[in-house]
C-alpha cells in the first residue's frame, strides 16, 4: 500500500529532514533563551526542557538515521553515535586544553618564548613546590585511606542496622554542603583566638582541649600537622561518596552466599574478609581511584581554609595562583603537567584491572 | 540458642553504638554552625555556640572601687583576701562563694562582684540572619544632605532559579551522554576502542582550572558566553570522564547473557540501550545523578568564569552577600543552610534507588 | 595497553616540544583593545563644545549616548557595590548611559580569565596597579592619555598619582588608567573614649609610641590589635606594616628601588625595617592574643576588641577603610579616632602610605570614553564620599563632602601629602605583591619559616 513511504531512501530523507528541523528548532530555542526577557521561571522551565529534551532528541534522530543505513554501515557508524558526542566534548573541554597546557609548559610566562625545561626545573627545585608535592602526597595517602576505610566500615555496619537510612543520611550530608559552607563549618572548629585575659575560644576543638586542661592551639598554622586538620575536612566531605557506592555494592552480594557462610560457622570478621571484600573488590578499586584522583586535584578546601599558607599548599592551588594571580602561564602549565604525570601509575593500575575483567 | 540471641543483641548494640559515635562526630560541626546561624552577629564572636546550652555562669552583681592610695603594682587586699593584680584579674573565688574579678586594666581600679547563676536560654536568638540572606542585607548610608538611604543588597531569589536552571540540565545531559558512551565502550566493537577509553581514564585527573581560559576563548568565538548552554556544556565536559568511568564499570558488569539473547531476538543496539540497559542502570544513574547534581549545585568557579553576573547562581550570590572584605559569618552560616535544602531534598528523594546502587553489578558469577 | 599509553605520552611530549619551540605563539591573540580603536575618534564636528576632560563627556551630557551600556567589573561587592551604583546615578540620569557594575570575590583570577578569554568588561577597577601592569605589558589596556585630556589629568591629580598610573606597554609607557578612589594608610586607630578616660596621650614619635605601648602593657593590657587573615590574600596587613617602617627608616629612593625590585628583600634596609615590625608583633605582651593569633585573626575582626567592655587592646594600625568593620553605632571622633603612625627617624620626614583604585579601559567606544572622562573628576565619587568609605584622589574634590570628621582628616592628610607613597606590594608584580610577599610574611609571622628563608624566598620569586 505504501511502498514509497516504506522504502529506505525515502525514510532516510525523512529522517535527515527531521534532523534538520530539530537542529533548526534547537537553534531558535537557543536564540530565544539568550535574548529573552521573559520571567525567570519561564526561562528556567524552557531551559531545562530545551537542554535535556534537545540532547535526547538529537540522539534519537541520529540513531534513526544510522539504522536506516545499509547493513554494513550500521555497525560502523553506530559507535560514532554512541561514543562520538561524549568523546567530542571530552576532547574539546579537556584533551585540547591539556595539549595547550603541555605546549605552554615549555614557554615563558606570557607564552611567547621557548624556555625548554626551565619551568620544570623550577618546579622541582623550589622549596614551596617541593612542599606542595609533599602535601599532595599526604592528601592522597591519608585522605584516600580514611575516606575509603571509613566509608567501608560504615557501609558494612549500617547494613546490619535497622536505622541504616538515618546513619547513611548523616554521613552523606556534608556532600550537600558547598565548599564555602564547609569552610565556615570547619572554621568554627579550628578557630583560635589566642592567649590572654578575657579571651574565650569560640572554636570547638580548642574548647575541648581547654576543657581537658590543655592549651589552645592555632591549629591551622602548625605545619605540617595543619595538613592533617585539612585532610579531616576532606574525609568528612567525601566519606559519604565512598559509603554510598560501597554500600550499594555490598547490597549486591547474594544473600545465599552470606547465609551459607554463617551456617558454616564463619565469624563476622571472616565473612568480611573472606566474602565481602573479594565480592566488592572491583567497586573498591573504582572508589579508591576516584578518591585518589579527587585528592590530587584538591583545590577548594585549601583555598577556602588557608589559601595555601603555612605549608598547606597543594598543586591545584599553586596552579591557580601561578596561572591567574601571578600571570605565569608557563610555570602554571608545568605544574599541571606534573600533576598529570603523577597519576599515570593509577591509570596503569586501573587499565590492568579492566583487562583482567572481561572487557579489555 | 539463647546464647546466640545475647550474642546477637550484643553485636547489634556494638554496631549501633559505633555508628552513633561516628554520626555524632560527623554531625557536631554542622550542628554548631546550624546553631550559630540563629545567633546574632556579635555573640558569635564572643562565645562558642555551645554556650546556648544551659550552663552555669558568673554574672556581675556589683562592683568594688579600689582606692587611689592602693598600689596596684603590689599585692592588693580586698575583704581580707590578698592577691596580685594578675590573680585578681583572672578572678578569685571568695570564701562566701562569690567571685571577684578585676575589670579592665590597672587604671580602672574596679573589681566586679560576680555570682554563679544558671543560664537556661541564650537571649537574642534571631531569624535575622536568614532574613538578611533571603531578602538582601539592608545597607544604610547617608547621602549629601544627611538623609539616610536604605538599599537592599543582593538577595537569593533569582539566584535560586538560576541554580536550578544550571543544575538540572548540567546533571542530566552528562549522564545521558556518558551512558551512551559507556554502553558503546562496553558493548560495541570499533576501531580504537581501548585507546579511546585509555584517554577517558587519563582525563579523569585533569584539573578543570587548566581549561578555563581556552574554553572561554572558544565561547567568545562562538558568542555563547554567559548563556545557560555555555555552562551546561562546561559542566558536561568537566563531568564526563568520571561519569563515563563509573557508568562503564556498571554497564560492563551487567550479565552478558541477557544482552546476547536480546541480540538473537534481533534487537538493535539502540533498542537494547533504551529498553534494557537504561532500566537496568537506574540505580547507578540515580547515584551518579545525585553526585553530579551536588557538584554542579555547589560549584563556584565554573559559574563565575562562564556564567557571568546577569545569571548569577546561589554560590555566587552568597559570595557577593558576604562581600569582598567582609567575613560575615552570621550570614554565611545562614546561607550555607539555605543552599543545602535542595540538595538534601534531592538526596532523600533519590535514596530509595540506592537499595541496589551504583556498581552493584560488580558482583558477578 | 600500557605500551599504548607510553607511546601516546611520548608522542604528545615530542609534539608539544616541537610546537612550543618553533610554532607560532599559541597565546598571541589580537589585543581586544585595538580592534575598535580606529573608529573611536568619531567625535562629530557638530557636537557640543568639549569639556576640559574631553569631547565625549560633553557629548554624553548632550544626550548623544542615551541608551548605551558601559560594563564595569571589579572586586567590590556588597555595600561598596551599592554605594558605587548610588554615586554614578546622577551621571546615568544626566546622560542616559547605563553603567553596569559586577563585582566578584575572585576578582584577581576572573579578570585574568576574562581578558584572555575576550570577555573583559569595558572598564575594570584594579585595586592593585601591579596586576594592571601585567595587562598593560601585554598591550591589553588602552592608553588613557588618548582618552582623557592629559592637561586635565595633570591639573586634577598630584604628580605621584600620575607617575604610578604610568606603566610600560609594549610600545613604550602609557597612562594605564584614571585614579578613582584613594585610601590612606599610616593611621593608628584608638578607642578615643576609653583612651582619654585612661589618661593616655597620643604619641608624636616612634619612641613615644613604644613608650605608650610599654605603658599599656605595664597596666596589664595588650596594646596592639593585629590580625592578617584575609582568605587567599592573607598577609597583606603585614606587608603594609613593613612598607610603613621602610618609609620611616630609609630614603624614598630606596623605597622606590625596593618596590621596583632593585633593592633586595634580603638587604640591611629591609631587615632593619622588619625588625621594627617584629619588635611589636613577636612580643606576646604587646599583641592581643599573642603572636600566633595574628595569622588566624581576620583583619576586619582585629580592631573589634578595642570596643569591647572593658577595652582589650588599644592601638590598631590600618587604612581608613577599616572603620566600616568597626561595630555599628560608634561615632567617629568620639568613640574612635586615629593618629598618624609616627616617624622613626626625623631625617625621613613624615611620609604617608596609601593605596587606591585605578580604572583601566579595555574597550574603546565613545560612551566608554565619556564614562572614563567622568571618572577623572571628583564629582564621580561624591556620592560615595558622602556615603562614607571612599576618599577622592582628585584635586577638584571638596573636603566638605566628607560625612565624618575622621575621614575628612584622612582626606586632608592625603591631599596635602608631599612624601606620599603607594602601597608597595600593590605595585610589585603579582607573583611578589599578591604572592610570595604575602605568603612568606604570613609564614614568617606564624613561625613556619625563619626570617632568612622568608626574605630569600621573596627575592627568588621575583619574575626575571
Amino acid at each position: 500500500m505504501k511502498p514509497v513511504l516504506d522504502s529506505k531512501p525515502v525514510r532516510l530523507i525523512l529522517a535527515v529532514l527531521s534532523a534538520v528541523v530539530i537542529v533548526f528548532l534547537l537553534q531558535r530555542g537557543f536564540v530565544f533563551l539568550r535574548d529573552t526577557t521573559a520571567s525567570k521561571i519561564v526561562i528556567v522551565v524552557f531551559a531545562v526542557l530545551w537542554g535535556v529534551g534537545g540532547v535526547a532528541l538529537l540522539y534519537t534522530v541520529a540513531n534513526w538515521i544510522v539504522e536506516l543505513l545499509p547493513g554494513k554501515w550500521v555497525a560502523r557508524v553506530q559507535p560514532i553515535v554512541f561514543v562520538g558526542p561524549g568523546l567530542a566534548l571530552l576532547f574539546w573541554f579537556l584533551a585540547i586544553p591539556v595539549f595547550r597546557t603541555l605546549v605552554l609548559s615549555f614557554r615563558d610566562p606570557t607564552g611567547q618564548k621557548f624556555e625548554g625545561f626551565g619551568n620544570y626545573v623550577y618546579a622541582f627545585t623550589n622549596r614551596i613546590m617541593i612542599e606542595t608535592f609533599r602535601n599532595n602526597f599526604m592528601w592522597m595517602v591519608f585522605g584516600t585511606f580514611f575516606c575509603v576505610s571509613l566509608g567501608l566500615i560504615i557501609a558494612v555496619l549500617a547494613d546490619k542496622s535497622r536505622y541504616e537510612a538515618v546513619y547513611k543520611a548523616i554521613i552523606f550530608m556534608p556532600m550537600a554542603i558547598s565548599f564555602v559552607g564547609a569552610g565556615v563549618i570547619w572554621k568554627f572548629v579550628y578557630t583560635y583566638k589566642g592567649e590572654g585575659v578575657g579571651i574565650s575560644e569560640i572554636g570547638l576543638l580548642n574548647a575541648i582541649v581547654l576543657a581537658f586542661g590543655g592549651q589552645s592551639q592555632p591549629w591551622l598554622i602548625l605545619p605540617p600537622y595543619n595538613n592533617f586538620f585539612l585532610i579531616v575536612i576532606m574525609v568528612w566531605l567525601q566519606t559519604g561518596f565512598a559509603m554510598v557506592i560501597l554500600s550499594s555494592a555490598i547490597k549486591g552480594i547474594p544473600a545465599e552466599l552470606l547465609e551459607a557462610a554463617r551456617i558454616d560457622g564463619a565469624s563476622e570478621f571472616q565473612i568480611f574478609f573472606g566474602i565481602t571484600i573479594p565480592s566488592i573488590q572491583g567497586t573498591l578499586i573504582t572508589v579508591t581511584t576516584t578518591i585518589v584522583i579527587f585528592s590530587l586535584k584538591l583545590f577548594d578546601i585549601v583555598r577556602v581554609m588557608t589559601g595555601g599558607n603555612n605549608g598547606t599548599n597543594v598543586i591545584a592551588n599553586e596552579f591557580y595562583l601561578q596561572r591567574f594571580t601571578y600571570s605565569d602561564a608557563g610555570q602554571a602549565s608545568a605544574i599541571a603537567v606534573i600533576l598529570l604525570i603523577a597519576v599515570i601509575p593509577v591509570m596503569i593500575y586501573n587499565l590492568r584491572q579492566f583487562r583482567e575483567s572481561r572487557a579489555f | 540458642m539463647k546464647s546466640l540471641q545475647t550474642k546477637n543483641n550484643l553485636s547489634n548494640f556494638l554496631v549501633n553504638f559505633t555508628l552513633i559515635l561516628i554520626c555524632l562526630i560527623w554531625i557536631v560541626p554542622t550542628l554548631g554552625v546550624f546553631i550559630t546561624s540563629f545567633r546574632n552577629s556579635e555573640k558569635i564572636f564572643q562565645s562558642g555556640w555551645w554556650t546556648i546550652l544551659p550552663h552555669n555562669e558568673y554574672v556581675k552583681t556589683g562592683e568594688i572601687k579600689i582606692d587611689e592610695s592602693v598600689d596596684v603594682n603590689g599585692p592588693i587586699t580586698v575583704d581580707g583576701v590578698t592577691h596580685t593584680f594578675e590573680e585578681w584579674r583572672a578572678g578569685v573565688v571568695m570564701p562566701d562563694g562569690k567571685q571577684l574579678t578585676w575589670y579592665g586594666n590597672k587604671r580602672t581600679r574596679q573589681i566586679d562582684i560576680q555570682t554563679q547563676e544558671w543560664i537556661w536560654f541564650e537571649t537574642g536568638m534571631t531569624l535575622e540572619n536568614y532574613k538578611n540572606v533571603l531578602s538582601g542585607k539592608e545597607i544604610r548610608f547617608k547621602d549629601g544632605s544627611g538623609q539616610e538611604i536604605v538599599r537592599q543588597g543582593n538577595n537569593l531569589n533569582s539566584a535560586f532559579l538560576n541554580s536550578i536552571a544550571v543544575a538540572i540540565p548540567a546533571t542530566i545531559i552528562p549522564i545521558l551522554i556518558a551512558c551512551f558512551a559507556a554502553y558503546g565502550f562496553a558493548w560495541m566493537n570499533f576501531f580504537g576502542r581501548k585507546f579511546l577509553f585509555t584517554i577517558v581514564v587519563a582525563l579523569l585527573v585533569v584539573p578543570l582550572q587548566i581549561a578555563l581560559v581556552p574554553i572561554l576563548q572558544d565561547y567568545t568565538k562562538l558568542n555563547i558566553n554567559g548563556t545557560f548552554l555555555a555552562i551546561w556544556l562546561a559542566h558536561t565536559g568537566f563531568g564526563l570522564p568520571l561519569a563515563i568511568y563509573l557508568l562503564f564499570n556498571y554497564i560492563n558488569q551487567l550479565p552478558r547473557d541477557i544482552l546476547e539473547s536480546a541480540f538473537i531476538d534481533g534487537a538493535s543496539h539502540f533498542t537494547i540501550f533504551t529498553n534494557l540497559i537504561l532500566p537496568l542502570s537506574v540505580p547507578a544513574l540515580a547515584s551518579f545523578a545525585i553526585f553530579q547534581f551536588l557538584w554542579v549545585w555547589n560549584d563556584y568557579l565554573v559559574s563565575l568564569i562562564f556564567l557571568g553576573d546577569q545569571n548569577r547562581v546561589m554560590t555566587m550570590a552568597l559570595a557577593a552577600i558576604v562581600g569582598e572584605k567582609g567575613q560575615d559569618w552570621h550570614l554565611l552560616t545562614a546561607g550555607a543552610f539555605i543552599s543545602m535544602i535542595l540538595p538534601l531534598t534531592v538526596f532523600f528523594s533519590l535514596q530509595r534507588f540506592f537499595v541496589r546502587g551504583l556498581l552493584a553489578g560488580s558482583v558477578k558469577g | 595497553m600500557k605500551k599504548v599509553l607510553w607511546q601516546v605520552l611520548a608522542l604528545m611530549l615530542v609534539a608539544s616540544m616541537l610546537l612550543a619551540a618553533c610554532g607560532t605563539p599559541a597565546a598571541t591573540e589580537a589585543p581586544a583593545a585595538t580592534e575598535v580603536a580606529t573608529e573611536a575618534p568619531a567625535t562629530e564636528a557638530s557636537g557640543p563644545e568639549a569639556l576640559p576632560q574631553g569631547q565625549e563627556l560633553a557629548n554624553a551630557y548632550a544626550g548623544m549616548y542615551d541608551g548605551t551600556v558601559v560594563t564595569m567589573s571589579g572586586p567590590f561587592t556588597d555595600a561598596d557595590a551599592v554605594k558605587f551604583d548610588e554615586s554614578v546615578k546622577v551621571f546615568e540620569e544626566a546622560t542616559g548611559i547605563d553603567i553596569q557594575y559586577a563585582g566578584s570575590k575572585e576578582f584577581e583570577a576572573s579578570i585574568r580569565a576574562a581578558v584572555e578569554g575576550g570577555t573583559v568588561t569595558d572598564i575594570v577597577d584594579f585595586p592593585q596597579p601591579g596586576l594592571l601592569a601585567s595587562f598593560v605589558a601585554e598591550g591589553k589596556a588602552i592608553d588613557v592619555n588618548t582618552v582623557v585630556n592629559p592637561d586635565w589629568l595633570a591639573e586634577n591629580y598630584i604628580e605621584s598619582w600620575l607617575q604610578m598610573g604610568t606603566m610600560e606597554g609594549p610600545d613604550g609607557p602609557i597612562m594605564a588608567g584614571v585614579w578613582a578612589r584613594a585610601n590612606g594608610k599610616s593611621l593608628v586607630f584608638y578607642p578615643k573614649a576609653a583612651f582619654d578616660a585612661a589618661g593616655y596621650t597620643v604619641p608624636e614619635t616612634w619612641d613615644e609610641m613604644m613608650a605608650l605601648t610599654e605603658q599599656i602593657a605595664a597596666d596589664g593590657d595588650t596594646p596592639w590589635c593585629i590580625g592578617i587573615e584575609s582568605g587567599a590574600a592573607t598577609g597583606w596587613t603585614m606587608t603594609d606594616w613593613l612598607e610603613e617602617t621602610m618609609l620611616r627608616t630609609t630614603s624614598l629612593e630606596n623605597y622606590d628601588a625596593w618596590v621596583a625590585g632593585e633593592l633586595k628583600f634580603d638587604s640591611p634596609e629591609v631587615r632593619t625595617a622588619l625588625k621594627y615590625v617584629t619588635d611589636i608583633w613577636f612580643n606576646d605582651a604587646y599583641v592581643y592574643g599573642g603572636r600566633s593569633s595574628i595569622p588566624t585573626t581576620f583583619f576586619g575582626d582585629a580592631p573589634k576588641p578595642m570596643f569591647e567592655e572593658p577595652t582589650k587592646c588599644w592601638l590598631h594600625r590600618q587604612g581608613n577603610f577599616i572603620t566600616s568593620f568597626f561595630p555599628e553605632g560608634l561615632e567617629a571622633g568620639v568613640d574612635y579616632d586615629f593618629f598618624y603612625l609616627p616617624p622613626i627617624d626625623p631625617q625621613y620626614g613624615k611620609p604617608v602610605l596609601g593605596a587606591g583604585d585605578i580604572y583601566a579601559m579595555f574597550n574603546d567606544r565613545p560612551e566608554v570614553r565619556a564614562v572614563l572622562q567622568y571618572f577623572s573628576t571628583g564629582e564621580s565619587v561624591k556620592g560615595w564620599i558622602e556615603a562614607g568609605g571612599a576618599i577622592s584622589p582628585h584635586l577638584d574634590s571638596n573636603l566638605d563632602w566628607y560625612g565624618d570628621p575622621v575621614t575628612r582628616k584622612v582626606a586632608q592628610v592625603l591631599k596635602e601629602a608631599t612624601a606620599f607613597r603607594f602601597d608597595g606590594s600593590d605595585l610589585m608584580p603579582g607573583a611578589v605583591g599578591a604572592g610570595s610577599f604575602w605568603k612568606s610574611m604570613t609564614d614568617y609571622v606564624s613561625g613556619s619559616i625563619d626570617e632568612d628563608t622568608a626574605l630569600q624566598q621573596i627575592d627568588a620569586s621575583w619574575p626575571k
